[in-house]
């Protein structure tokens, strides 16, 4: 297997409504794990997830996933589910025949489409009102309902958009509990959210998009490591923090020392956290005594305020 | 490699298990739409459209009217010929194969529920052909069932020892199983037609008035331009002609070995159109 057959890959991928940009120019491989998009309302989040899934059709460039064109439904959902945003249901069926129903437009006989409906609701935590009409359920429920038909023909992609909208903290927990474990199965998943520390919590890469463009994308701390325009803030916990001040403050790299409110702490804003870091240990040797060093702007709100301008959502 | 080569490449096995995953695939898409077609909300006008002629009918069941013309056996024939051209082919089958097969696509389209259909592995080719399947399915059903019974219902109230023979012995059986054959190739017809105009535009009722018009000025059309309708071959396979009025362009009726297979090869044509636009389509509920 050639390492295109387990990526997703966009090349130049456009997508214009009219005169209205969807997204432009995105160049972007997406490997195995959780990724997360994420982006204000607008971005380009749920154009990139239809794109992907061959409900839009790219303007320009093309797409693959697992070396399958999105053109291909046949071939492309045998390995791809996707979770869309759409609230709505085919009418008067239950949870379990909604499911039940799309495995057999899929191919798989009666028998193979009762066990793997039962799997996936079980999977959500919905066996209980499984055979209830969907019209009758709560959004929470339809929403888990809509994953676990997402989820029922066990595909190597899955693709949620806002997935955790309409879900109580508890079922919240569960699903990003339930995530995670495909991930570790191997599985791609790719989740769009505005809630961002639920995001940071659970991504193993992001994507960030605004306006149609991606504004950056990779490991969080490492797009956060790039971006050298805002220094690193940093809180360091210790005895001496004015000592700590006037040492650190020597140091070019260093643009801003402050003492926390407390007076037992230390922020300090730098463009080399590496060598901040260092710096640590000669001030521990000058005889500070140093509990607790932590970035303070080191996620992906602080990502996501810089780069777009917003603080983003929150749960 | 589009599956198109793979296809041209693949085992008679590949080949038997591919049309046997196809198969499977329309009794599941047929088996939902059938369900949707008959139950749902939508399918309340239906109803009302295939039973319209019929409650009429058995209202006037017990009463036969005053007059001569009612008396007379051979009347019976040309009052259902009437019936039949205006109400049900002009009227019933075509606003009901339109309700129908608008639908399969635009219904959908207006529930937000066809992307289920488009995220599903299945080809987009496959679907147009269970949906159609299932309309064609439904209308025919429904057209046909009232075509006979509504025949049944002119006949025998009135004249019955005499309808009995007619449809014993006489050309009644044949015309009545020429009536059904006509209702469902209208069916077949219109269907296709309704089908890819819910696919291509956003307001179907107006390329349906736009055939309706058309259908109905048949008569007064050039003999060329005639032979460009569904109404035309349909009327031209009715077992009793009517007479089109005096302002009427005269025109030859196309003979039965033309017009069935022309209306299929159209039909075919038009249902690869709607396979072609539904391999195309995107879904954008909020712009449709």
């Amino acid at each position: 297997m050639s390492s295109t057959d387990q990526l997703i890959i966009f090349d130049n991928v456009s997508k214009f409504y009219g005169e209205i940009l969807g997204v432009n120019r995105v160049n972007v491989q997406i490997a195995p794990g959780i990724t997360s998009l994420v982006g204000p309302n607008g971005a380009g989040k749920s154009t990139l997830m239809n794109l992907m899934t061959g409900l839009l059709r790219p303007t320009r460039g093309s797409i693959t996933l697992l070396g399958i064109p999105t053109d291909e439904p046949e071939r492309l959902f045998r390995k791809v589910g996707y979770c869309t945003q759409f609230d709505s249901f085919p009418r008067g069926v239950t949870g379990r025949e909604f499911i039940t129903s799309f495995l057999l437009v899929h191919g798989f006989d009666r028998k193979q489409a009762n066990d793997l409906a039962q799997l996936a609701i079980e999977r959500v935590n919905l066996v209980e009102a499984a055979d209830r009409k969907v019209a009758g359920y709560s959004k929470g429920m339809r929403q888990r309902i809509r994953l676990a038909q997402s989820i029922a023909h066990q595909p190597a992609v899955l693709i949620l958009d806002e997935p955790l909208n309409g879900l109580d903290p508890m079922v919240r927990s569960e699903t990003i509990a339930l995530f995670r474990k495909l991930a570790s199965d191997g599985l791609h998943l790719i989740i769009s959210s505005h809630i961002l520390h639920e995001v940071d919590m659970m991504s193993d890469r992001v994507v960030l998009l605004n306006n149609g463009y991606i504004v950056a994308e990779g490991n969080i701390h490492g797009v956060r490591d790039e971006m050298e325009e805002h220094p690193m803030q940093i809180l360091i916990r210790c005895d001496q923090p004015a000592k700590l001040a006037a040492f650190v403050f020597a140091q070019n790299h260093v643009v801003e020392a402050r003492l926390h409110d407390d007076r037992r702490g230390l922020f300090v804003k730098t463009r080399d956290a590496d060598r901040f870091y260092l710096l640590l240990n000669r001030a521990v040797v000058e005889g500070v005594n140093i509990e607790s060093v932590a970035p303070v702007d080191d996620d992906l709100s602080a990502v996501y305020q810089y780069l777009i301008g917003t603080t983003g959502g929150s749960a | 490699m589009s599956s198109a080569v793979e296809i041209a490449q693949a085992t008679p096995e590949q080949n038997r298990a591919r049309w046997g995953l196809w198969l499977r695939q329309v009794g599941a898409i047929f088996r939902l739409e059938i369900e949707k077609n008959f139950l749902s909300r939508r399918s309340i006008l239906i109803y009302l459209i295939a039973l319209s002629p019929v409650i009429p009918l058995l209202l006037f069941a017990p009463f036969t009217p005053p007059g001569k013309e009612w008396q007379d056996f051979n009347n019976y024939s040309v009052v259902y010929a009437t019936i039949y051209n205006v109400l049900f082919l002009r009227t019933l089958i075509f606003f009901g194969s339109a309700w129908i097969f608008m639908n399969l696509f635009r219904g959908e389209m207006v529930d937000r529920s066809l992307h289920y259909y488009f995220l599903s592995a299945v080809r987009r080719e496959v679907l147009v052909v269970s949906k159609y399947i299932s309309g064609l399915v439904t209308s025919i059903i429904l057209f046909t069932t009232t075509t006979v019974v509504a025949m049944l219902l002119l006949y025998f109230p009135h004249v019955y020892s005499q309808s009995v023979r007619y449809f014993t012995e006489g050309r009644g059986l044949a015309q009545l199983l020429t009536y059904a054959g006509v209702t469902m190739l209208a069916c077949v017809g219109y269907g296709a037609f309704f089908l890819v105009v819910g696919l291509f535009v956003r307001n179907p009722i107006i390329p349906a008035i736009l055939l309706y018009g058309w259908e109905w000025l048949n008569f007064l059309l050039p003999p060329l331009l005639k032979k460009v309708s569904v109404i035309h071959y349909l009327n031209s396979l009715v077992p009793v002609p009517l007479s089109e009025g005096p302002f009427a362009v005269v025109g030859d009726p196309t003979p039965a070995y033309i017009a069935i297979p022309s209306m299929l090869v159209v039909t075919i044509i038009v249902l690869i159109l709607a396979a072609y636009r539904i391999r195309h389509m995107e879904i954008r509920y909020g712009s449709d």
